[in-house]
């Protein structure tokens, strides 16, 4: 399988970004270093490419009827304008993927879903479409987005705009904005934990934005790799697909069960209401690594007594906090906070204590 | 007199006094990043030549350093524990361990300086 490029790619390169091949994608990891993008993110702002995301549009008079039947939130509960999280399950309560859907109005939502899973979804949601009167259409590589994320990118987005963009609340768009010539859905979303925006334009269109947004940012602007994209969104208590839940590994187990509707209803509600009322087998903590090692994704996890009682799901040496962090996925009824476990790094039995998973409030 | 070897994995080995001092390339550091963690050998450990020698961990990741040669662990360079960003800094004058030397011969299964940028260039 050749891999794909962004609309961006000459410009990573051009930048002397390390490219690396991401699930079928040539995408930047670093453009100069890992750590210094991270902070930039964090202090200033990150402009990252991702416009390998995929973008699957769902329209026509049953639009509010299907979605609801694939989505495990409550889309009914949200307005014009409006984006929700949440997941598509398989009927035994896994994960098909997790996505954002932007409700535009009840005959139109648009979802955001995983670059690496853009096309099982499209094809999952082709398989359940049935009678639904909606047409489900993927149009993923006609579209580019950026997300610009920091505390200045509000800063550094308005001039570009005619609009007040302190209308735009958190998930929540607008589409339809002139920006540097194209017509733009903005959204103020991300991956960070930071405040931003992120930016769709037709896919031939998004060179002009990454420019100006560069040239607008000057020295408060960093462009960013998936690098930092991964420890952003994992110190901000985000999951990963993939990671912390997976098509064996439902949210409920990745202490996602806020995005998991009781309403019921949709494809894997039976299965969640089983789990929650017969109990959940893992539970997602956070760790501090209190010994000398960084814990990794794949790690395993021990208790006192050298019994193996799960994983480590995705694990860095924070670049904020400068102490070896992570979280595990764990069947444990006693998690409190404190408590001892061990982690296996290579050879050795690292202690670690388990620590709230709402890292950046620890800061 | 010191002469440098250098592996396809991107330490080197520093021939000194009959001694060998390792590290890794500036290729390697480059491509790894951010150093942020180093586990050193044990003083004493025997070796031989490919073992893993230590782990040097990026923000990103967790890779094994490999031993270019067989020997006992004289020394290690326990400055880096505290500061493993000296190898980004300067890869070539950080050397991570310090090993005797058990067969010469090995040496001649390394590559000199202008063979591995060749090999670095066609990466």
């Amino acid at each position: 399988m050749s891999t794909k490029r962004t609309p961006l790619y000459d410009r990573h390169v051009k930048a002397g970004a390390q490219v690396v091949d991401y699930s079928g994608w040539e995408m930047p990891i670093t453009y100069t270093s890992l750590s210094d993008e991270h902070k930039a993110v964090r202090e200033r702002a990150g402009l990252f490419d991702v416009s390998h995301m995929g973008e699957i549009y769902v329209q026509g008079p049953q639009a509010q009827d299907f979605v609801s039947h694939v989505f495990s939130n409550d889309i009914t509960k949200i307005e014009d304008g409006a984006i929700i999280y949440g997941f598509f399950l398989y009927p035994e309560g896994g994960v098909v993927d997790d996505l954002l859907v932007y409700k535009v109005n009840n005959n139109y939502y648009i979802l955001v879903v995983n670059a690496a899973n853009t096309d099982k979804d499209y094809e999952w949601l082709l398989k359940h479409v049935g009678d639904f009167d909606v047409s489900v259409d993927n149009n993923s590589p006609g579209i580019g987005q950026v997300a610009i994320q920091g505390p200045l990118a509000q800063k550094i987005l308005q001039p570009l705009v005619e609009m007040d963009l302190n209308e735009i609340k958190p998930f929540h768009f607008v589409d339809d904005i002139p920006l540097v010539g194209t017509k733009a859905l903005i959204s103020r979303t991300g991956y960070t934990g930071e405040d931003g925006f992120e930016i769709y334009t037709p896919a031939e269109d998004i060179g002009k934005v990454w420019d100006a947004l560069m040239e607008e940012g000057g020295e408060d602007i960093s462009p960013a790799g998936l690098g930092c994209r991964d420890t952003l969104r994992f110190e901000a208590s985000m999951p990963l697909y993939g990671n912390e839940m997976n098509e064996e590994i439902s949210p409920l187990e990745a202490g996602l069960g806020y995005f998991v509707s009781k309403k019921g209803g949709y494809i894997g509600a039976e299965a969640m209401a089983k789990m929650r009322e017969e109990g959940i087998p893992h539970y997602l903590i956070g760790l501090q690594v209190m010994g000398r090692g960084i814990a990794r994704s794949g790690y395993p996890v021990y208790d006192e007594e050298g019994n193996e009682v799960g994983v480590v799901t995705t694990g860095y040496l924070s670049p904020t906090l400068g102490i070896a962090i992570a979280n595990a996925r764990v069947a444990l009824k006693d998690r409190s906070e404190g408590r001892e476990l061990f982690i296996g790094i290579r050879n050795k039995k690292v202690p670690a204590k388990i620590v709230n998973r709402t890292y950046l409030k620890n800061k | 007199m010191s002469k440098i070897y250098f592996t396809k994995d991107h330490e080197w080995v520093k021939v000194e006094d009959g001694k060998g001092y390792i590290g890794l390339t500036d290729y390697a550091q480059d491509q790894l990043g951010d150093i942020v963690y180093i586990e050193l050998p044990d003083v004493g450990s025997e070796l031989e030549a490919g073992d893993t020698l230590g782990v040097v961990e990026s923000v990103k990741s967790a890779s094994d350093i490999f031993s270019p040669i067989s020997g006992e662990v004289l020394a290690v360079n326990e400055e880096l524990e505290d500061a493993p960003e000296l190898i980004n800094a300067d890869a070539m004058e950080n050397w991570i361990a310090q090993l005797s030397i058990k067969d010469e011969a090995e040496l001649e299964n390394l590559m000199d300086e202008g063979e591995y940028n060749d090999f670095i260039g066609e990466e």
